[in-house]
């Protein structure tokens, strides 16, 4: 798996997975990881320094759950929602059927009175596998966001 | 002036106090004739402000720029490893002297005019204080040391630095009372060590967060994963002791006991929702660190300082007042030096509950901004802050808001309304 096709596969694979959050099926959210995997959301800065704590942090696939259901059933936060623009990504080494690959992005928020804000940019780093079934899945994605400042709350996953 | 109407000492304010601690008029979250004498009277004033904690600035030389109210500060250490701090701003021109969120130097020089500045905020060197080629330059009788950015005491305390532009401000462990010093002593037994930092910026007045920090009323109330967790309910044991002052607090939660409790669903309460189970309850894993069934508690630091031990989740968070309706709060998470590699494997995935995206935290970060919007028009109009009574005492039972009044005795004394 190697050249167009892959770069095809992962930007098909990101725009799913925008699609997913900003349409609001954040069921399907947690299908684009491994069972076992890392999903963080963190800064350029805490990444820089080695700090390993993130303002989301999951090592499994069920944590990506319980983040939903959390969502759904007991955080309180006005409605809002996203708008992914993801980047061409690009893709890094291939080693033992895993893919190194990355990927600008951008997220809009729009709270329900109508307002806008670019609420995060930053890149996806990410280390993708095969699945059993062949589907290709995250194994690790690191959302490294350009500024420190989270606006007010970070309710929906980036 | 407890018990009167009185007339606020704030100039151009024409709003009145209402009687006792139990009201709480909303002006004080909208005037800026307020705001701005916060600043004097209050940061600027006999309090001990969290500035950064020692292990940011282990070596001499070694800074971090922080903020005392609005004030942009400057904590290096020296090289004689003692801790010196004062503001971020050029005697000169008034730009601000260190442009980096932290790093190290041998002295600091302006951007703007090259005016440089010692590790103690000491004014040593003029650019061309002497003219060029025998023309312009300062006057000859200019002096140094008359002038120069304010500097701060500072003081350390359990790995906490600390500063104040107040040379009547006690001792910080006077200024903190023995049951708080206690309390901080307790959680920050052994050096830590930062796992992350992150900025929350708030729609809301500063005090307003203090308000909800303090405010155990609340937590299992709006937090639905608290209580359904038995992270922490009211009817667990624990309580919230206050400093005599009023300043500051410490709530706890202790583990809870075992037998089916239904006080929440007995009173109808959204917040207990039994279906709710999580697929990975490893997040609920909680080691009793400290031997004494605490699993919770949260301290506060009159004016803007937070420690916070949820679970085996530890966090610094400090408040940083942006103008009346706005603040930024700075969480810094931390871990013990010697954790194991489980034990910070733990702490990372409770980091989940806290923090701008933490399933018990998520809410207090728009809470704010409701009162905020909700009290528009409503400067004399008053919040009720009557649980628990109207004292502002140490009690044994989360379900009061003493610590909240607490606060506002001891920001009326130092506001003198």
């Amino acid at each position: 798996m190697t050249g167009p096709e892959t770069l095809f596969r992962l930007a098909t694979l990101n725009t799913a997975y925008a699609a997913c959050i900003d349409a609001d099926r954040l069921e399907d959210w947690p299908g684009f990881f491994h069972e076992r995997c890392l999903y963080k959301i963190t800064t350029a800065d805490n990444h820089r320094r080695g700090y390993a704590a993130g303002v989301v942090y999951a090592d499994s696939r069920a944590m990506l759950h319980d983040r939903v259901s959390a969502l759904r059933q007991a955080n309180i936060y006005e409605r809002q929602n996203y708008r992914h623009i993801v980047g061409m990504p690009s893709v890094g080494a291939e080693k033992d059927g895993e893919i190194s690959a990355e990927a600008p992005f951008l997220v809009v928020r729009t709270m329900r009175d109508g307002r806008m804000d670019l609420f995060a940019a930053g890149v996806y780093v990410d280390r993708l596998r095969e699945d059993t079934d062949g589907v290709l899945r995250f194994a690790e994605r690191l959302v490294i966001c350009d500024s420190s400042r989270f606006d007010t709350l970070l309710a929906i996953p980036l | 002036m407890d018990g009167t109407s009185v007339q606020p000492a704030l100039g151009g304010a024409t709003h009145v106090w209402p009687p006792g601690l139990t009201r709480v008029p909303f002006w004080v979250y909208q005037e800026r004739d307020v705001a701005r004498q916060e600043q004097t009277r209050i940061f600027q004033g006999a309090v001990w402000n969290f500035l950064c904690l020692e292990v940011d600035i282990p070596n001499a030389g070694d800074f971090r720029t922080t903020f005392v109210g609005e004030m942009p500060v400057v904590v290096v250490r020296g090289d004689n490893g003692v801790v010196h701090a004062f503001e971020n701003r050029c005697a000169h021109r008034g730009a601000l002297i260190c442009l980096e969120d932290s790093g190290s130097a041998k002295d600091f020089a302006c951007v703007y005019h090259a005016w440089r500045y010692d590790l103690c905020g000491n004014l040593v060197s003029v650019a061309f204080r002497h003219g060029v080629n025998g023309q312009g330059g300062m006057a000859k009788d200019f002096d140094m040391a008359a002038i120069g950015p304010r500097k701060l005491r500072t003081t350390t305390f359990c790995g906490l630095v600390f500063g104040t532009l107040s040379e009547a401000t006690p001792p910080i462990e006077e200024y903190l009372g023995e049951a708080i010093v206690g309390r901080v002593r307790r959680v920050l037994k052994k050096p830590v060590e930062v796992i992350g930092r992150f900025v929350q910026p708030l729609p809301n007045n500063w005090k307003l967060y203090m308000e909800n920090v303090k405010d155990t009323y609340h937590a299992s109330l709006l937090h639905l994963f608290f209580a359904t967790f038995r992270i922490t309910r009211l009817s667990q044991g624990g309580g919230v002791l206050v400093s005599e002052s009023g300043a500051h607090h410490a709530s706890t939660t202790l583990a809870p006991a075992q037998a089916a409790d239904t006080t929440y669903r007995d009173a109808g309460l959204r917040s207990d929702n039994e279906s709710f189970r999580l697929a990975d309850p490893g997040l609920l894993e909680i080691r009793d660190e400290w031997g004494d069934g605490i699993q919770l508690q949260i301290l506060s630091v009159f004016p803007g300082f937070i420690l916070q031990q949820i679970h085996n989740c530890l966090a610094v968070r400090q408040i940083v007042p942006r103008g009346v309706d706005a603040m930024d709060l700075h969480w810094t998470y931390l871990g013990f030096a010697d954790d194991t590699q489980d034990m910070r494997a733990l702490r990372l995935k409770q980091s989940n509950l806290v923090g701008p995206a933490g399933f018990v935290s998520m809410e207090d970060g728009c809470v704010g901004g409701f009162v905020q919007r909700g009290t528009a028009t409503a400067e004399d109009e008053e919040s009720v802050v009557e649980m628990g009574g109207s004292g502002a005492e140490t009690q044994t039972t989360r379900a009061t808001e003493a610590a909240v009044r607490g606060f506002w005795k001891e920001w009326r004394r130092l506001m003198e309304v």
